[in-house]
Parts: structure tokens; sequence; C-alpha cells
């Protein structure tokens, strides 16, 4: 396995773990203290659309993507909370429309559209060096934002009400968040594809929650088991020739279950 | 004569199509200790979301520090119910504390000495500063209550509002809770909202009973069986600890 480092797009392929993971462990355990995972799935699958968008403009899909992903958590966002539409109703309206026009779109660009798979299931391998300076780009914009709002973020997150009461402008505070989630997504889709970002942003920040005492420690955890799982399913994909996007979530998976069932064993011998 | 905090002139409450609360005139003032009573689904925790500008009337008016509700998020300390806690939230005490503290923020400010100070104080006034750094569902729930009064307290509210302090506290920790208040009604005005009508008499000095609209109201001393009766539609308990009120008529000595 040591041969793997020889080759530039491993490198970029290491690189592209680490630098996603950063995001995805900081934005993944608000999504998961906050429970938005579906919202984070709907954002995910509508950003499909740019993906389109970006084949018939002939520019980077990725290009295509943070417009569509932003759209749709500013929409999901504005219409649970201005307009009362039941948050699974939005979720599924905006997660299909996405999807639609992304098939049109992707089926009016003449020819072939190359590398259409890697967009939905990632492909880590082929992510060039100008995609790594757009990911690095946004990693700074999002831990920058994050920064300067972790006092607001927190407070919504524990006790939205309790915000609210105390002044907060709630809903322009939720927004931002999911705009950072918006963007979180533009850099996951290059690792491990639209179709799999929510488990990205979910499992290491689950498992790592049920070590952590506050938010900081969990985000910090989130983001090593984050590196830990890409390295991990890379390293497998390489060895058995299989697809590492889907290598990466199996290797998640298994590790979550093994916590969640560790933990279930421990609470049952204690009480 | 003190100053007014709250005004409710006739407001009116309608959610959902039902009249949560009705033609509901009260007012408290400055240095009040106030029990609001009355049962389940009476409006008592509406009657807070009003006060608090999360609900707004649909009849009537009311004004809080002689402004609309929402106005004053800095002057009020709110103790919300806890039933529902996410426990497995990774913060701390001491986080939550300082959230007490953000309506003398603005927005992107971050917490400086004089908010840690302030959420130091909080946490010693109500006796958990062994427990600071805990995570914050590691606590009992007279312990979490405290917490959240801690959280009131940081922001030096000149008014606590308590929403059923004592509803998920073990019945020995309820006491506690209680000689906590009667050591905070020295600086603040108080109202709480609860059902407990057994341990709630000897300690406030004024009670408001509250089904749909407010039905009697006056010094603790005065309530009694029958009035609440009249609310709650039922037979109810009624314990006055301190025995120089002999106007009670329920004179069992342990409440449940």
């Amino acid at each position: 396995m040591a041969d793997m480092l020889h080759f530039e797009f491993m490198r970029n392929a290491l690189l592209a773990s680490i630098l996603s993971s950063v995001a995805c462990g900081i934005i993944g355990s608000y999504v998961v203290v906050r429970k938005i995972g579906s919202i984070s799935g709907g954002i995910a699958h509508t950003a499909f659309g740019g993906i389109g968008l970006g084949y018939y403009l002939g520019v980077n899909p990725l290009l295509g993507v943070i417009p569509f992903s932003l759209l749709a958590a500013i929409g999901i966002g504005l219409l649970t909370r201005k307009a009362k539409v039941a948050e699974d109703t939005a979720i599924g309206a905006f997660w299909a429309t996405g999807m639609a026009i992304g098939v049109i779109l992707i089926g009016m660009t003449p020819g072939y559209a190359p590398n259409l798979f890697s967009y939905l299931f990632g492909n880590i391998l082929t992510v060039p060096s100008s995609d790594l300076m757009l990911i690095l780009l946004l990693d700074l914009l999002i831990g920058v934002v994050v920064w300067l709002f972790s006092k607001e973020f927190l407070a919504v997150s524990f006790d939205e009400e309790y915000a609210r009461v105390s002044g907060l402008k709630t809903v322009a505070i939720d927004l931002v968040m999911l705009s950072l989630i918006a963007l979180t997504v533009v850099i996951m889709v290059r690792v491990v594809g639209i179709v799999m970002v929510i488990a990205l942003l979910t499992i290491p920040a689950a498992v790592a929650r049920m070590y952590s005492r506050t938010l900081q420690g969990m985000m910090a955890l989130a983001v090593l088991l984050s590196i830990a799982f890409n390295l991990a399913g890379l390293g497998l994909s390489w060895v058995f020739d299989v697809a590492s996007g889907a290598t990466v979530i199996l290797v998640a998976a298994l590790v979550f279950l093994l916590s969640g069932a560790s933990r279930m064993l421990f609470r049952a011998k204690r009480s | 004569m003190s100053k007014a905090v709250i005004c409710c002139d006739r407001l009116g409450v309608v959610l959902g199509g039902m009249n949560v609360l009705d033609e509901l005139s009260l007012t408290i003032y400055e240095g009040d200790y106030l029990a609001i009573l009355g049962p389940n689904g009476g409006g008592k925790t509406t009657l807070l979301r009003v006060i608090l500008g999360l609900e707004k009337p649909t009849s009537g008016s009311i004004t809080v520090f002689g402004e609309p509700p929402g106005r004053a998020s800095g002057r009020i300390g709110y103790v919300p119910q806890r039933l529902f806690f996410d426990r497995d939230f990774p913060i701390s005490v001491l986080d939550v504390v300082l959230m007490g503290r953000l309506p003398k923020l603005r927005l992107l400010q971050r917490y400086g000495r004089t908010d840690h100070m302030k959420a130091d104080e909080a946490i010693e006034t109500v006796g958990l500063s062994r427990l600071k750094h805990s995570r914050i569902g590691t606590l009992s729930g007279g312990e979490l209550q405290r917490a959240l009064i801690a959280r009131a307290l940081a922001g030096e509210p000149e008014l606590l509002l308590l929403d059923e302090p004592t509803a998920s506290v073990d019945p020995d920790m309820k006491t506690t809770i209680y000689d906590l208040l009667d050591k905070l009604k020295e600086r603040h005005t108080i109202v709480l909202v609860t059902h407990d009508t057994g341990t709630v008499g000897h300690t406030v000095s004024r009670v408001a009973c509250l089904n749909c609209t407010i039905s009697m109201q006056g010094p603790a001393s005065s309530l009694d069986t029958a009035s609440l009766e009249n609310i709650y539609g039922h037979p109810v308990e009624v314990v006055l600890h301190n025995h120089s009120h002999s106007g009670s008529s329920g004179r069992s000595d342990r409440h449940g």
C-alpha cells in the first residue's frame, strides 16, 4: 500500500479526504445535535440540478452545485420557518425538483455526460487540483463563519425558543447555518457523491457525540473520525479494487454500528 | 404603590379555534412574588408565552415594562419547563448559564470577562459551583432546574418568569427550589406558574387562579380549597404550612 503515495491522484485523494473532513466534522456536529439530517439530505439531492446545469453550460459541475444547494437551503429554511410548510413536505418538494431539473438539463446536453456517476456516488481518486483549491476556500469560509457565529449557533442548537426570547433572530441564524450545510455538500460531492453525503455528515459526528462533553470537542473528534474513515475506506478500496466513496461509507457505518452496540452492552451491564 | 411590571387588560388568546385565554385582566407589580395556579390546559403556559412575546394576543392588551411584549428581553429572566430535554447534548452547565447573557450582547459579539463573572455568580447563587463543568445531561432534575434558574439570573433580570419550576423535580428537592426562590425574591419580581397547589401557598406572597381567565387573586393566605375547586372543577388539596393562616380549610400535615 505504500506505493499509493507515488501517484499524484492519490496525493490529491488524501488531501481531499482531510480537507473535506474538516467541513464535514464541524458542520456535521450541528446537523446531528439539531437533528436536521433529513434537511441536509434534501439539500444534497437538490444539488443534482446544479450538476445538470454545470454539464449544460459546459462548466465545472461543482460551480453549478453551489447556487443550487444554497437555493435549496434558503428555500427549505424559509418554507418551513416562515410559511409553516411541514418540513418533510418542503424537503420532498425540493429534493425531487432538483433531481428533475438535473435529469432534464443533462438530457439536453449534447453528447455523452462523462463522470456523471462520480458526482452521484463520489470518486475521490479523480479530484483535480483545481477542485482542491475550491474545497480549501470553502473550508476557510465555513471555519470563519462558524467561529463568528459560535455563540448564536450554540444558542439556537441547544434551545431555539430561549434564543428567540433572548432577542436572537433565530430564522436568520438558521438560514446561515443551512447555507453552511449547503457549502459542505459542495465539498462532499467530490468525495462521496450526492447520494451518500448524508452519511458522512452524520456518522462521524454521531459517533463523536457519544464521547464528547462539549460541542467543540465533538467537532474535533468528528473531524478526526471522518479523516480516519476516509483513509481506511480509501486504503481498502485500493486493496480490493472497489468504489472508494462507497467503501468510505461502509467503513463509517461499521464503526457506527460497533460503537452503538458497545454502548448498548455497556449500558445493559451497568443497569 | 409600586410600579406595574406587567399589565394585562381583558387579554384574549385564541389558539386553533379555542379560547385559551379570555378577558384576562391582571397587574403584576414590582417586588411581587406571584404564583399563577390552575389546571393543565388552563392557559398558564400560554400566558407566559404572551408575556415573552412568543404568542400574539388576539384581543385586549398587554404591556411588559410599559412596552409591547418581546421588547424587554434583557429585563426578563425566563425559566422554561424542561420535560423534553435532550440529555445527550454536549454542553457544560457553564455554557448553558452563559446563554443567559445573550440579551446583553450584540450579534457576533463574544462572551467577555463580565459575562463569565455574571455566569459564575449565578451558578454560585443556585449552589452548582461544584458541577460547573459537568455536562448538562448528567444533572439530576433538581440540579437541572437550578441550572436553568442560574441561566435566567446571569442576565441580571428584574423579572423572573418560571414555568412549572418543580414539575420535573423529586418531591424532596422541591423545597430547595422554593428556598432558592425565597432568597431571590429580595431582588427580583417573581412570577411562577404551577399546578403544585400543595407547596406553593406558604412561600409566595400573592396567588392568582387561572382557568382561561383569572377567577380569583389575592394574598397567598386567602387561598382556600373552595376557590381552587371552583377553577379545577374537582376537589383539590391545599396545604398551607404557615399555620398562622388558620383560615385555610386544608389541614393535612404533609403533602404527598
